[in-house]
């Protein structure tokens, strides 16, 4: 069974992009160390031969007309933004 | 008459009748907003003042001789997970607070054309991981039946308000049991469809393989009416599927005689609440005594489903809430100087704690060395689960368990166990990994006088089924009559 790292675990969350405070990261660890030795229970599980599920429905494509919809209230998208110019969403520079 | 105590189909009835109008029955509830819901704590979103307006302009169109649907006028509320164009959706996440969204969920939309009045958007645990609605970024909602309960959840606030007489009937969603088990804390009815009977079309996704929207109710026949209203294939939801326009309240035919109901034991078994599993061997009497055939039938999957519930789940939200960077729309940090620290400190602050633990444990298994493990073997055992159902469903035509364990918890009683509150779930998550409809139907009150469910499952897309064996049992036991939330503080 796995046994979860205090290193690991900043790398996951690194992965994630989250931050973590000192005073989570045990907390963190111990939750995830409990609930993993619970889901370990799948690996007991008599699998073998089955295929994997992925979802509830028959897997078959659902093809469409490549329709063009037009959105026009770009204000009421934009009005969401943290942070824009005219009506472009505005970022920190990407590139250093 | 206290309005707010009707069922909506009494309401239609009296619309129709000219007895009342939508103002009549949008005041009353407003009123009751008023009143309970400094108690109950339901909402998110009031939107009494708009609903009052809205109700004025329908009774006006009506009197006019404007062609109408027959629930036109008719209040309901909405889980704030649903995005109504112009109201903030939240998702009960700081995240979300000030998100308004550009457009109207599917759902949405059928129930604005239905003439529906939305009263307001209601609590829940933040982006519905949760089953207690106390991991809310907003408030707790409390159970009308005792203030010092939890409502369940995630759609706690739904349930709450059905309960509670703040909305005659709510929308909610359920990935893991999120309806079923609020309902049966709650006393209420509700409903999850089978996968793909309802458009997830604008509805914040969690997980996208097994959430499923679904009607929360004082009634059956109300949760078939519902049902009736969001079902349908929807171009916008590949995953949508065409049921050919049914009408559910048909399949009411108040008889059971011959149906075949299988009893799993396993579910019956440790853990679960000697007054819990009391009602629901009371409920099998009456069934039997009604004429269904019961029988006792082995399901041993319930352990399984519920890792692979939390494998599965998790790793899908953490793939859906990657879309949360502050930079588009949602919460977005001071603290930043390059891009990456705004990414990282937009969520780290914007995220509550439950949600950041269900993103970590999703990264980790879908991370190398972990995939095969923990991902890929749920996926598995998820195959395993829909096989056994599949052979059950061979024999009977409806599956009986308890919806939850025990009934509603203490405030506070669970929120530091984060496994002891997963382990809640034991009886509804099977249901979503399978894909089946379930629905959840108050079936008594424990000594304390707190509501208990009973959940019956069908095979897929056999909702009529489920239905019409709730229906029976509510007709027969009339739990209504008997019961009424009493506020207790």
């Amino acid at each position: 069974m796995a046994q979860v790292s205090k290193e690991e675990l900043l790398h996951i969350a690194n992965l994630a992009n989250l931050n973590l405070k000192d005073e989570e990261i045990d907390t963190y660890l111990l939750n995830l160390q409990d609930i993993l030795n619970f889901a370990d229970i799948v690996n007991k599980a008599n699998v073998e031969g089955l295929d994997i599920t992925v979802g509830a429905n028959e897997a078959k494509n659902i093809f469409r007309k490549d329709e063009v919809v037009e959105f026009k209230d770009t204000e009421s998208l934009l009005q969401n933004a943290p942070e824009k110019e005219r009506n472009m969403f505005k970022i920190p520079k990407v590139i250093q | 008459m206290d309005i707010t105590e009707l069922t909506v189909h009494e309401l239609q009835e009296k619309l129709k009748n000219s007895e009342l109008t939508s103002y009549d029955i949008t005041k009353a509830y407003t009123d009751k907003i008023q009143e309970k819901e400094k108690d109950v704590q339901a909402f998110v979103t009031e939107l009494s003042e708009e609903a009052l307006k809205q109700a004025k302009e329908i009774d006006e169109k009506r009197k006019a001789g404007e062609e109408l649907s027959n629930l036109a006028g008719i209040p309901i509320g909405i889980k704030d997970i649903i995005c109504t164009k112009g109201v903030r959706t939240t998702c009960s996440s700081k995240m979300l607070e000030n998100f308004i969204a550009p457009y109207d969920a599917t759902v949405m939309e059928k129930v604005n054309a239905e003439g529906l009045i939305d009263l307001g958007k209601l609590n829940m645990d933040e982006f519905a991981m949760g089953g207690s609605t106390e991991y809310s970024y907003f408030k707790k909602t409390r159970n009308p039946w005792n203030l010092n309960k939890v409502p369940g959840g995630s759609s706690g606030g739904s349930a709450a308000a059905v309960a509670a007489g703040l909305v005659p009937w709510a929308l909610g969603t359920d990935t893991g049991g999120s309806i079923r088990q609020p309902a049966s804390f709650c006393g209420i009815v509700g409903l999850k469809p089978t996968y793909g009977l309802v458009s997830r079309y604008g509805v914040v996704a969690f997980a996208s393989s097994l959430d499923q929207v679904g009607p929360m109710t004082k009634d059956v026949t109300d949760c078939a009416m519902l049902l009736n209203i969001i079902a349908g294939r929807d171009e916008k939801d590949t995953t949508s599927v065409d049921n050919g326009d049914k009408d559910y309240v048909k399949s009411l035919k108040n008889d059971v005689k011959g149906l075949k109901i299988g009893v799993p034991k396993e579910y019956f078994g440790e853990g679960i609440n000697s007054e819990v599993k009391q009602k629901l061997e009371e409920a099998i009497e009456r069934y039997k005594k009604l004429g269904a055939i019961v029988e006792e039938c082995s399901l041993d999957i319930a352990d399984y489903a519920l890792a692979t519930y939390y494998i599965v789940a998790c790793a899908e939200a953490s793939s859906n809430l990657g879309r949360f960077d502050g930079i588009r729309y949602g919460h977005r940090t001071e603290n930043f100087t390059n891009l990456k620290e705004l990414y990282r400190n937009s969520r780290s602050e914007g995220f509550g704690d439950e949600v950041k633990r269900r993103i970590i444990l999703g990264t980790y298994v879908l991370s190398s060395g972990y995939y095969d493990a923990y991902y890929k073997k749920a996926q598995q055992v998820r195959t395993l689960v829909m096989n056994e159902f599949s052979k059950l469903f061979e024999k009977y035509d409806v599956l009986l368990t308890p919806t939850s364990p025990t009934v509603a918890f203490d405030v506070g009683s669970k929120t530091n166990n984060p496994l002891e509150m997963y382990l809640a779930d034991i009886c509804t998550v099977s249901v979503n990994i399978a894909g089946l409809p379930g629905i959840s139907v108050p079936c008594g009150v424990d000594s304390q006088g707190m509501p208990i469910g009973m959940q019956l499952i069908g095979n897929r897309f056999k909702e009529e089924t489920i239905l019409n064996a709730a229906y029976t049992f509510e007709q027969d036991y009339k739990f209504r009559e008997k019961y009424k939330p009493q506020f207790v503080k």
